[in-house]
Order: C-alpha cells, then sequence, then structure tokens
C-alpha cells in the first residue's frame, strides 16, 4: 500500500456523517456533536456489524413467507384465485408479457435476494479481515445501496390494483399477507444496507499491512 | 476564469483530486476550525485535498466515490426546481389518476384512495409505507428545501434552524420513491390491460413530469456550498 495514503482515522480525524466537515476525535470525544451540522458524531457507524447482522437475519427470516404466501387475491365472478410472487411472474410469462415478468422478477425476487447475499458477503469479508479487492467490494456496496429502493415495485402494483378493482360482484383484488412480509424485506434490508459502515473494510486492510 | 475551459470534460474523464498529505493534516488537527478543502471518502476514509478544478467531478483516489461534482447556480436552480415540484404535486394529488372502465362500470382513482383501501382492509402499516414513501417524504423535501433555499436566494441569511432542516431532508431521500411508484403504475396496467380499458389520468403525466422535476431539484443543490451557508456556528 502506498504510503502516502492518509485516512482522517489515521490523523485522528472524525468526520461528520451528514455534512462531511473533519472535526478533531479528541473534540468529539467530550463534545460528540457536528459543530457545523449538529449531527451525532461518530467515528464509525456505532456496532455497524451487529446491527448488520441482526437485520440481515431479520430480512432473511420475512423473505421465506414474502414468497411462500399470497401476495395478491383475486375475487372474479365468484372464483378466488390466490397468487404468490413467483405464480404471478410465470404468469406473464406465460401470457407473453416477458417485459413486465422481467421487472417483477428483477425487483421482486433477483434485487432483494442479491442485496442480502452482498451484504452477508461483505460482513464475512470483514469479519475474516479479507483483503481481496477493497474496490470492488465498496463498489458493491454503493450498489445495494442504489438499488434496494426498486423492490417497492410490488408493493405499489398491488395497492393499485386493490384501488382500482373494486367492481363489486364482478371481480375484486385483495392485498395478501405476503405483501406485509414483502415490504417488511425491503424496508429491512435498506436499514441493513445503511447500517454497514464501507470504511470497515478499509480499516482491515490497512490495519493488517 | 479558466483558459482551457473549452475542453469540457463529462463523467469518467473526470480527474483525481489530490491527495492530502500528513503537513495538510497537521494544520488540520492543530485547529479548532479545520480547513474546508480537506475532505474525507464517506466511503472509505481516505484524506483528499479538493483543489479548485471548474466543472470537472473529483472522485476519491482510491475508492471512486464522488468527492466533488460542479453544481453552477445550485441556489437559483434548486429553488426553481423546487416550486415547479411542489405545483405538479399538488396537481398530481388533487386529479384523478386511473380510471378503470369494465363494462358499464367506471372505477376512478386518485394516489389516495389505495392507500386508503389498503387501511380499510386492515393493512394499516402496508398503508402507512405507502403513504410515507410517496406523498409524505416527497412533500417533506420540498417543503425543506423551500425552506432552506428561498431565505439564500438573492443572499439574505440562512432561516432559523436551515441547517437541521437540510440534514432532516438528506436523512428522508431514500425513502422517497415516486419513481418506483411510476413502475408500479406501469406494471398494474399492463396486468389490467386484459380484464378492463384503463384510462391514464392527468394525475399520471404531471407524476411522471414531477419525477423527473425532483430528481433534478435534488441532484441540483450543491452540498457543500449549502453546508458553508448554513453553518450552526455563524
Amino acid at each position: 500500500m502506498n504510503a502516502q495514503l492518509v485516512t482522517a482515522r489515521q490523523l485522528g480525524l472524525v468526520s461528520c456523517h451528514d455534512c462531511r466537515l473533519l472535526i478533531d476525535a479528541q473534540q468529539v470525544d467530550t463534545h460528540p456533536h457536528c459543530p457545523r451540522c449538529g449531527a451525532h458524531l461518530h467515528l464509525r457507524k456505532p456496532n455497524s456489524l451487529a446491527r448488520t447482522w441482526a437485520l440481515v437475519w431479520a430480512a432473511l427470516i420475512c423473505l421465506v413467507p414474502a414468497n411462500l404466501l399470497p401476495m395478491t387475491i383475486t375475487t372474479a365472478l365468484g372464483t378466488k384465485q390466490a397468487d404468490t410472487i413467483m405464480s404471478g411472474v410465470i404468469y406473464f410469462m406465460q401470457s407473453g408479457s416477458w417485459e413486465v415478468a422481467t421487472v417483477i422478477f428483477v425487483a421482486s425476487i433477483f434485487v432483494p435476494c442479491a442485496k442480502l447475499l452482498i451484504l452477508i458477503y461483505l460482513l464475512l469479508s470483514v469479519r475474516f479481515r479479507s483483503a481481496w479487492r477493497p474496490r470492488d467490494r465498496t463498489v458493491l456496496y454503493r450498489l445495494t445501496e442504489l438499488v434496494g429502493r426498486w423492490s417497492m415495485v410490488d408493493i405499489y402494483v398491488v395497492t393499485i390494483l386493490v384501488a382500482l378493482v373494486r367492481l363489486g360482484a364482478v371481480a375484486a383484488i385483495e392485498a395478501g399477507p405476503a405483501a406485509v412480509y414483502f415490504a417488511a424485506v425491503v424496508v429491512i434490508t435498506m436499514f441493513a444496507a445503511e447500517s454497514f459502515d464501507p470504511r470497515l473494510i478499509w480499516d482491515v486492510v490497512e490495519e493488517d499491512v | 476564469m479558466s483558459s482551457h475551459s473549452t475542453s469540457r470534460h463529462r463523467y469518467p474523464q473526470d480527474r483525481l483530486p489530490e491527495r492530502a498529505t500528513p503537513a495538510d493534516a497537521a494544520i488540520c488537527a492543530s485547529g479548532h476550525r479545520t480547513d474546508p478543502l480537506l475532505i474525507a471518502c464517506p466511503n472509505c476514509d481516505l484524506l483528499h485535498r479538493l483543489a479548485p478544478q471548474g466543472d470537472a467531478t473529483l472522485l476519491c483516489f482510491r475508492c471512486g466515490a464522488v468527492l466533488y461534482r460542479d453544481k453552477p447556480n445550485s441556489i437559483e436552480r434548486g429553488l426553481a426546481l423546487t416550486l415547479t415540484a411542489l405545483i405538479l404535486f399538488v396537481l398530481s394529488n388533487s386529479f384523478p389518476f386511473l380510471a378503470m372502465k369494465s363494462g358499464g362500470l367506471v372505477q376512478e382513482t386518485i394516489l389516495l384512495t389505495g392507500i386508503r383501501e389498503l387501511w380499510n382492509e386492515g393493512m394499516q402499516g402496508l398503508a402507512f409505507l405507502v403513504l410515507l414513501t410517496c406523498v409524505l417524504v416527497p412533500l417533506a423535501q420540498m417543503l425543506g428545501l423551500l425552506y432552506i433555499l428561498a431565505p439564500l436566494y438573492g443572499g439574505r441569511p440562512p432561516a432559523r434552524h436551515a441547517g437541521r432542516v437540510f440534514r432532516l431532508v438528506q436523512e428522508v431521500a431514500p425513502w422517497g420513491m415516486m419513481e418506483v411508484f411510476l413502475i408500479g403504475v406501469l406494471v398494474a396496467l399492463v396486468k389490467l390491460g386484459h380484464m378492463a380499458t384503463i384510462v391514464p389520468g392527468v394525475s399520471v403525466f404531471s407524476f411522471a413530469v414531477l419525477i423527473f422535476i425532483m430528481a433534478a431539484a435534488y441532484s441540483s443543490l450543491d452540498p457543500p456550498l449549502l453546508w458553508d451557508r448554513l453553518d450552526l456556528r455563524r
């Protein structure tokens, strides 16, 4: 590693999470608030690894009912039909609208799973003090931060369907129990990505050099 | 200003900033007021010295995170776009969003009807989540930006607690999901296409424009400049 690279931590400086002002670490010990923006200051996000692990496990647990229970319950002319996320995707593929099938598959199945796998990988890599391609791992982290929100698509689809399809006895769509679990997965993984501190990846690399 | 300003760079040619030297940092640590040009990368903590570079975007030397982006006339642009967004937001929430025709029945809905239906169905948590991400957070962002930018326009001093408001605006930003909602609308349209005729209302169009205006308003902000103006120590 280049000897010229200096981090804020090595020089006893704390970078404000909200406004990026650099503050002397000793000053932070006595008064842990940013003088410029008032945010709470910490060298690294507090208990980053433990919090992220807890949220990842919670999301993994919610992911099971989210995929197994019905997302929507359609009543049309007296017959009820329950659809899970995956059966919705298959239905679209068979009916020829593969674009919609792709959107739902990517947003509701691929993104949440990929996001959780990436977070688990990042957590393990910090835990086992990996020095392998820290830059690419940071890019992976930025990716999880960016894509998580798109998983909400299915929740919005359900909301719109429920609002529109209220034609009395002819047809009605209700939100199924999976909607709640799926929303929980999206919200929890967003918090998980936020609680992980990517600077830990680099701390480990620097300490081991 | 610069004689080389004809060579305008966009995207990855973005230059790398100078790395901070230990001497920089020593100066920085000795005083209570730190050097405003010195900045730590939010993703990997590496220190950089951001020399003014015109319109280049500066990336972290080590991990590639964006450290600085040139934002010309950020206050004027931000204010104009925020006001536009507010007008479109009022439009989007007052007019019908979608109408569904099936047989002789017509079902019309505005943005908030779906949320009310979810609530009545006993899914209050879900209803609240949709309300929060599609209505409350974007509204809070717009009003917050207006509160911050309006006094700064024309060089007046910032409003009371504007720094705290800006911090809030930045923190709620990931939870505003209007663009995701629009994709949801498109998927729902296709899904219902075989069951009934769907007529998109005024709201859908104003909502689609609102998303772009909102994104433009948010990305026209210049956080370093704003933090300099909103400094709580002043």
